[in-house]
């Protein structure tokens, strides 16, 4: 028999979606999300060095509706992982472990991630509109 | 600072020979990244649809550039810590996986680079 034949240990699939494996994998595939995107900051930060022309030009690429589109799920992506990695740093430091507390601070991380990413968008559109 | 204990001196370094200072990075770059991304996402907000000018005085003020600098330095050190372990997790093909992480380290040493050269030229500008 060969070894690549042998049981396997369950893998993910067995298991029913629950609210730390999704956060968790929703924290990781954000990071990622906002790495790429941080070269998008970087980009609006050197056509602003570059003079107003190079700017105005940026300013344009993310005024159409994909370019909204895209700097909206940053923002979201951004609370998201900012207030899931606050919970982390708290389990760094060894609290909210147990079951029930992993839960409240799961559901008060969505929540918050709903509200602040609302909030920073009535902020930003009674401005007369994002970026 | 030495966040170590000497016993781990004394052992040697830990099987992965420098598991911790990259963990311990992580959290540092997020501590800095949180702290300060309300305030940027704030700026970008208010400030985001302002004219020219007014987005360049200010980096014209020493504390708005000095923690824009620091923002991104954070922001690009933490993107390569995670990107790291994202590849390191998930590319099993070794030839892949080397390129993925020098590409990854290429790329956010120049982002911050870039990004360090356009805020002290706006400062100086301003």
């Amino acid at each position: 028999m060969s070894a690549n034949k042998r049981p396997l240990s369950p893998h993910l699939q067995v298991y029913n979606p629950q609210i730390t494996s999704v956060m968790s994998i929703l924290h990781r595939m954000t990071g990622v999300v906002l790495a790429l995107g941080s070269l998008g900051l970087l980009w609006v930060l050197a056509s602003l060095s570059m003079g107003p022309e190079a700017f105005s030009a940026t300013k344009s690429c993310l005024d159409g509706v994909s370019g909204r589109l895209a700097v909206f799920a940053f923002s979201l992506c951004l609370m998201y992982h900012l207030f899931n990695g606050v919970r982390h740093l708290f389990w760094d430091a060894g609290k909210g472990y147990d079951p029930a507390t992993v839960t409240r601070t799961g559901l008060l991380v969505l929540a918050l991630t709903v509200l602040s990413t609302t909030g920073l968008w009535v902020l930003a559109t009674s401005n007369g509109g994002a970026l | 600072m030495k966040y170590r204990n000497p016993l781990a001196n004394a052992h040697g370094l830990g099987p992965a020979k420098s598991g911790l200072r990259h963990w311990w990075t992580q959290r540092l770059t997020a501590v800095v990244l949180a702290l300060l991304t309300p305030f940027v996402v704030y700026c970008l907000a208010k400030y985001g649809v302002s004219d020219y000018a007014q987005i360049k005085s200010l980096f014209a003020q020493p504390l708005f550039s000095g923690l824009s600098a620091l923002y991104v330095l954070a922001l690009f050190w933490h993107a390569q810590l995670g990107l790291q372990v994202v590849v390191e997790d998930y590319v099993h093909s070794p030839g892949l996986e080397i390129a993925l992480q020098v590409a990854i380290k290429i790329v956010y040493s120049l982002a911050s680079a870039v990004a360090l050269f356009a805020i002290v030229r706006l400062a100086l500008s301003a």
